[in-house]
């Protein structure tokens, strides 16, 4: 009864298909339409989707199912192992086919206004559906290596948005850096499928994650430096997850993919991509839990140190991209951090429940602080605070939704983000003490720097504007106010009872003890830096200065672009890639070239030998023959 | 006539037809039409094989011909093919239609040529066809030669040199497989009796295992100079940048598929237990190919050299596949034949399209290209894309079958050279995205390219023919795959007999 799921990713497909060859034929306005109601349709078929699967067919005993709604062998590659294309429908799967077609869609309408007038309008529209193609069919994956070549195709139409105005350098070097860091995490990937499949014979989710199938109850595999094989290929398919994600140290693409333009920027880079190693954790998640414990820590490890990693550094950046970026950064190393702390069934998966419904409602939230971000810096054509200030009355609708926003991901009741980040806080509560209150840390920093932005834009020092800014048309606002809508009540949906670890439904509640110093603490940060920035002070100035070496390290990221830079430029370019040319050319080739070097030498040399002067060969012949003989006799008498 | 012997009698009527032509324009036109006809032929073949094939006939190869050639030697012309001969001739039939409308603006004798380049192509597609190893080593050598007029006349920058390199350095080759051959031929029959040169009479018997592992060397390195294994690739980057561009073309697209078929028709095939007593030499060999080639097209500045180099990487994972001695594996070894015949090809084309108008190929003077030719500018794109793996293209489908079947060997020497392997798809990605932003995006940077003018009809049709082999490759690669895997049935069957195949 799901066969038609198929249409959610193919249409995307076909629109790619249809715009990229036809849209030149007509006026650019036509691709955007057409890509517009093209995700609509795939939207609508999503939602429907998802009503059938929790409310017609619903639970089968008291769990939700995983249903398989198509399948087809696309290459048989050994006798156990092929790769299939299909749709796998279960809970994360159906959440993440609503969060992409609502924010692609959002997206979608919100271009038509903003890239008007573009040149290449239709190319970004294709690109577009390209990239929701690809997202969709990832996470509908019926099989690991389904993921893989979605992963894939996700990270190239990443690459050729990132790099939409190709004529500008930075866009190029930017998209350039994000395919190459994610290629190298999706080695890791590449290598922990195959371990994978290699140890249990199967891609197939299905059973994969069975905690009862063979898979799991297999045991872990022989040990390899300490750790099972089981472990070291679920480290190796979360290094693919970290890349995607932008988790430190494979976080720096991420940043500088604000290169491209503010809509793809909103889609692909804080509300569906990004999250992509959040969903493949999960997705594999009983194997973390049951085959590779250790890998689950790591996994916990590295999402807390990015989260306040990034949290910290985006109190420090100017370009609000940027901030924006990192803000996502630390906000999906929550998400990873929750399912780190997670455990397996229904109360005991707290930490997975809250991943999922956190980068369910960051989805709505976050595509919403960048949509407004790009009305921001289309009324004022730059990206920098410093060039922004009082920007509230040019931009009401904007200043609405964006303050919406800011309070939603500070965690505000009842804004959405209060009660995702909320249950975040609570799994990190039960494992230990120290867990909670570095979530309390990255919760007020979080407050601290979205309020440093929003004050810095909308109040603070009133700005001479060339143009007074004003207000984005409705095609642009609308997405805004729909989303604003989302971020208010999309914390309202009693998201345990449907998206758990194991399927099975519970009931979860808001523990006081959690939410108190949660919201005290947001609201620290927030008054904060309203007394930092609401009107213009030298506060930050002087804490700034009085922090020295450590903000400057926290403004320049930690320095950890300019070790990449070293590694890569300095060593391999130089190191490897430099001598490996040299030595081709003059070893490898010259021993080519010495040998019919030689082989010339040679015959010239022995070409006197025929010179056709008689007296010369008489006298060889002559002092042969005598050498000849002494030799016989000197044999002789040996 | 038999269908295989019209895939030789074709070019040869096409040779004499293009010898009474005219003038430029009727040589150009005789020349596609009969590579045209190639190619509907090749479509026709690999239909009429895949119904015979579902119709029951299992028998090793199908379409067989045999007619005595030369009785004292007990030399036979006999032709015959299976699912991976037949997909290797699909592949020559499409790259040497794109090759045609890829030169057709040669000017400076024309006639001659199309001659040559027509004459090599059917020196390959009689290589393919052959099951005698000494009619399959004569159509080597006649693919071979018209290699050095092609690079000598119609070549650019040190051209004598280049061919002179290349000429030589295959031929050496030459002589190594001879000797092989040969050694072959006389083990042929160890009971006594009459010698015999069939490929499918040898691989019935067992030759003693020391003859094999003298023999086997000869043969390999003798097929893997022209499928461009370390260190004897040299002669490639050379010879590609001073070859015209078709030239490039069927050289890298399909030639250089002659040594990979070789080592894995005669060499593995032929000889397994010394493949497999051996066979880590060389995979250490064709390791380094692989990670070596991708580092050094890293620092070239020259198109050709940068596709020479990702050649020798990419033809590198082939001659590795197959020493994996893995039905997988050496599936995937074929795919990537195919898919780098293709895509290299295109590539080739690109860059002769691209110089043809910029007169240069350092990717430094260039940047920009996209904007005023975004046909080509996307047209590389998409090779570049399907050269570093992406789904979609026939590259992944290749990679990825390969890298599975080498992880199915389990101890630490091939985990490591497998591993080493996979890694080189990171180094493809710099090269090939840092090609593409240097020549491609950014600012253009000589105002004298804004001129320049798009693709032409022919160009859209040569780069557009191999466009879609890739992508159809890659979309529905099943059919494809099932085919050669078919034929790899008697190999399997033969590898078993050297030791376990994983």
């Amino acid at each position: 009864m799901f066969t038609y799921t198929v249409w959610i990713v193919l249409i995307p497909f076909f629109l790619f298909i249809l715009i990229g060859f036809f849209g030149h034929k007509f006026k650019p306005l036509v691709s955007g339409v057409v890509g517009t109601s093209g995700l609509f349709a795939s939207m609508a078929l999503s939602y429907y989707t998802a009503y059938q699967y929790f409310f017609v067919v619903g639970k089968t005993g008291d769990v939700f199912g995983k249903i398989i709604g198509y399948n087809t062998v696309w290459l048989k590659l050994t006798e156990k192992l092929h790769i299939d294309l299909g749709v796998l429908l279960d809970p994360i799967s159906v959440m993440m086919l609503i969060v992409i077609t609502t924010v692609s869609f959002m997206v979608h309408l919100y271009s038509i206004g903003y890239m008007q007038g573009e040149k290449g309008y239709m190319r970004f529209f294709s690109m577009l559906s390209l990239f929701s193609f690809s997202m969709l069919g990832l996470v509908v994956a019926t099989n690991i290596f389904q993921m893989y070549i979605f992963w894939e195709l996700v990270g190239v139409s990443s690459y050729l948005l990132i790099g939409f105005y190709y004529t500008r350098d930075t866009a190029v070097a930017a998209s350039k850096k994000a395919f190459i860091v994610t290629r190298f995490a999706d080695l890791g990937f590449l290598i922990g499928i195959l371990l994978l499949s290699f140890n249990t014979g199967t891609f197939d989710f299905l059973t994969l994650t069975d905690p009862n199938g063979v898979a799991i109850t297999q045991g872990s595999g022989i040990m390899f430096l300490g750790l099972s094989t089981m472990t070291w290929s679920m480290i190796f398919i979360f290094m693919g997850g970290a890349g995607k994600s932008a988790m430190f140290p494979l976080h720096i693409w991420l940043p500088d993919a604000m290169e491209g333009p503010t809509p793809v920027s909103a889609l692909i880079h804080a509300a569906t991509m990004v999250v992509a190693g959040v969903y493949l954790v999960a997705r594999m998640f009983p194997i973390f839990h049951f085959s590779a414990p250790v890998a689950l820590d790591v996994v916990m490890c590295v999402g807390a140190f990015s989260s306040i990693f990034a949290a910290v550094i985006a109190c420090t950046q100017y370009d609000i991209k940027r901030v924006l970026a990192y803000s996502t950064m630390s906000q999906i190393g929550l998400m990873m951090f929750a399912l780190g702390v997670s455990g397996y069934g229904a109360e005991e998966g707290l930490g997975f429940m809250a991943s999922m419904f956190h980068l369910f409602t960051h989805a709505f939230f976050k595509a919403l602080l960048f949509l407004a971000a790009g009305a921001i810096i289309h009324a004022v054509h730059s990206n920098y605070m410093n060039d922004m200030g009082g920007l509230r009355k040019h931009l009401p609708i904007t200043h609405i939704t964006f303050l919406i926003a800011c309070l939603s991901i500070a965690g505000i009741p009842p804004l959405a983000g209060f009660f995702s980040k909320d249950e975040i806080l609570a799994a990190g509560h039960e494992k230990s003490m120290m867990l909670f209150i570095l979530g309390l840390i990255i919760s007020a920093l979080t407050a601290f720097y979205m309020f440093r932005l929003y004050f810095s834009i909308f109040w603070g020092k009133q700005q001479q504007y060339h143009h007074t800014p004003h207000e984005a048309p409705k095609v642009m606002t609308i997405p805004l106010i729909l989303l604003a809508l989302g971020a208010v009540f999309a914390g309202f949906i009693p998201f345990s009872s449907f998206v758990t670890s194991d399927g099975k439904p519970f009931a979860s509640h808001i523990d006081f003890a959690v939410a108190i110093p949660a919201v005290l603490v947001g609201v620290l940060g927030a008054l904060t830096a309203m007394m930092f920035y609401m009107k213009e002070t030298n506060i930050p100035e002087t804490i700034s200065r009085s922090l020295g070496g450590f903000y400057r390290a926290a403004f320049r990221k930690f320095y950890i672009d300019e070790i990449y830079l070293f590694i890569t430029k300095k060593i391999l370019f130089n190191y490897v890639s430099r001598p490996v040319a040299w030595f081709d050319r003059h070893i490898v080739d010259g021993s080519m070239n010495g040998i019919s070097y030689v082989t010339n030498e040679v015959s010239t040399r022995i070409k006197g030998m025929q010179s056709g002067q008689l007296q010369q060969y008489a006298w060889i012949f002559v002092s042969g023959a005598i050498g000849l003989a002494l030799a016989f006799i000197y044999l002789w008498t040996l | 006539m038999d269908i295989l012997t019209l895939f030789i009698v074709i070019p040869v009527i096409t040779m004499i037809g293009i010898v009474f032509c005219k003038d430029h324009k009727q040589v150009k036109w005789a020349a596609a039409i009969g590579m045209g006809i190639q190619l509907l032929m090749a479509a026709y073949l690999i239909i009429h094989f895949l119904m015979e094939r579902n119709a029951g006939n299992t028998a090793e190869m199908l379409f067989v011909k045999d007619v005595v050639w030369f009785p004292s030697l007990n030399i036979h012309y006999l032709v015959g093919v299976d699912g991976i001969s037949v997909a290797m001739i699909g592949l020559t039939s499409i790259v040497i239609f794109a090759g045609v409308f890829a030169s057709w603006e040669v000017e400076e004798l024309t006639k001659e040529f199309f001659i040559s380049l027509i004459l090599l192509s059917s020196g390959v597609f009689g290589f393919f066809i052959s099951l005698d190893l000494f009619t399959l080593f004569l159509f080597y050598e006649l693919a071979v030669i018209p290699m050095y007029l092609l690079i000598g006349i119609w070549g650019s920058g040190p051209r004598e040199y280049s061919a002179m390199k290349l000429t030589l350095m295959l031929m050496g080759g030459s002589a190594l497989i001879m000797v092989g051959l040969l050694g072959l031929y006389f083990h042929s029959n160890p009971s006594g009796g009459q010698l015999t040169w069939s490929i499918l009479d040898i691989s019935k018997v067992h030759i003693p295992v020391d003859v094999q592992k003298f023999f086997f060397p000869f043969l390999f390195v003798g097929f893997g100079v022209l499928g461009a294994l370390f260190p004897f690739h040299t002669w490639s980057p050379d010879g590609h940048a001073s070859a015209p561009t078709a030239v490039s073309m069927l050289h890298a697209g399909v030639l250089m598929k002659l040594g990979g078929y070789g080592c894995f028709r005669v060499a593995v095939f032929l000889l397994p237990e010394a493949a497999h007593e051996l066979g880590w030499i060389f995979i250490i060999l064709t390791t380094i190919s692989v990670i070596y080639g991708a580092f050094g097209a890293v620092w070239q500045k020259d198109l050709k050299y940068i596709n020479a180099y990702s050649s020798v990487s990419h033809c590198g994972m082939v001659l590795f596949a197959i020493l994996m001695f893995n039905k997988t594996a050496m599936d995937g070894a074929i795919l990537q034949m195919i898919s780098h015949g293709i895509m290299t090809a295109l590539f080739f084309a690109l860059i002769g399209m691209i110089y043809g108008r910029t007169h240069t190929r350092y990717i430094n003077e260039m940047g920009g290209l996209m904007k005023v030719m975004p046909f080509l500018g996307v047209a590389y794109v998409i090779g570049g894309l399907a050269s570093l793996g992406l789904p979609g293209f026939s590259g992944f489908v290749a990679e990825m079958t390969i890298f599975v079947g080498a992880f199915q060997n389990v101890d630490t020497f091939h985990r490591v050279a497998t591993i080493i392997g996979v890694s080189s798809i990171v180094v493809t990605a710099v090269y090939i995205l840092r090609v593409i932003g240097i020549l491609l995006l950014g600012k253009i940077k000589n105002e004298h390219y804004e001129h320049l003018t798009d693709a032409k009809w022919h160009e859209r049709l040569s780069t557009g023919v191999l466009i879609f082999g890739i992508t159809a490759i890659g979309l529905a690669p099943l059919w494809l795959s099932e085919m050669i895997s078919g034929g790899l049935g008697p190999i399997i069957q033969r590898l078993l007999l050297a030791g376990p195949v994983h």
